[in-house]
């Protein structure tokens, strides 16, 4: 039998150019697999505060040092897309803002608001404005 | 001759070995972490800089220790139908597809299990 051609196969996403709404969806898909790993952390500072001052200050230390800041920030705006873009998902299921230049405008929201979202959280942390319940 | 749909001929639940329970469940638990994660949020943001003593006292208080439960397990229930459906797209061997199920829930029971008892722990302080 002669070999087979290879069958044609139909465009995937290295062939197309990026629309908003295709990186808004990755990018909500990339987010929730991070705050998974995020959990880890969620956790490691429970066990921390619960296990005495010491314990929480190793954890402490972690988390101020520059790799930890960055990996914080990480988790900030990864939560502030996932939840942002995620209300975007539920006002699509109740059947608002599925038109193409509506999904458009909303994606590019999203990114925009998430980014200022999590730089917020960090500019009033790091400036000595939060830390209200304590 | 038959009189049946492909629809009957579909034993049980389908491929899917599911009905719409999983996307139902994914929107709610989407819903209940809009509140709960605006919570985590303003909280820990409110915590920041707080010495132990502090952190202790008010994750020790039964409301937010309710809240920082419940949004702990609505979290790793959410997870867990988001990171199936990751799992669903990308592994197609069936063996591969069910270790990385397994593998996904102990990950997600051994982190709830952690967060809860770490919560008891704490509020017993």
């Amino acid at each position: 039998m002669a070999p087979q051609r290879p069958r044609p196969l139909s465009p995937h996403i290295t062939i197309y150019r990026w629309p908003v709404t295709m990186a808004t969806s990755i990018t909500h898909r990339a987010t929730g697999i991070a705050l998974s790993a995020g959990t880890v952390v969620l956790a490691w500072w429970l066990i921390a505060v619960s296990n005495g001052p010491e314990a929480l200050q190793d954890f402490m230390a972690l988390a101020a040092s520059p790799v930890g800041l960055a990996v914080l920030f990480g988790f900030t705006w990864s939560l502030a897309f996932h939840l942002l873009n995620g209300i975007r998902h539920l006002a699509w299921d109740l059947g608002y803002g599925f038109s193409k230049p509506v999904a458009h405008k909303s994606g590019v929201l999203v990114f925009a608001a998430s980014l200022v979202l999590a730089a917020g959280i960090f500019a009033l942390a790091l400036s000595g404005h939060a830390g209200y319940l304590q | 001759m038959k009189q049946e749909t492909p629809l009957h001929r579909v034993q049980g639940l389908g491929a899917a070995h599911s009905g719409t329970g999983h996307f139902w469940h994914q929107r709610m638990t989407a819903v209940a972490l809009v509140l709960l994660g605006g919570w985590f949020a303003v909280v820990m943001l409110g915590l920041v800089g707080a010495s132990e003593a502090s952190l202790v006292g008010f994750l020790a208080r039964p409301w937010n220790a309710i809240l920082m439960a419940a949004f702990v397990i609505v979290l790793l229930y959410h997870m867990m139908l988001g990171l199936q459906v990751v799992i669903d797209d990308y592994a197609h061997a069936p063996g591969a597809k069910i270790f990385l199920m397994l593998l996904m829930r102990a990950f997600a029971i051994a982190i709830g299990a952690a967060s809860l008892f770490a919560l008891i722990h704490i509020a017993a302080l």
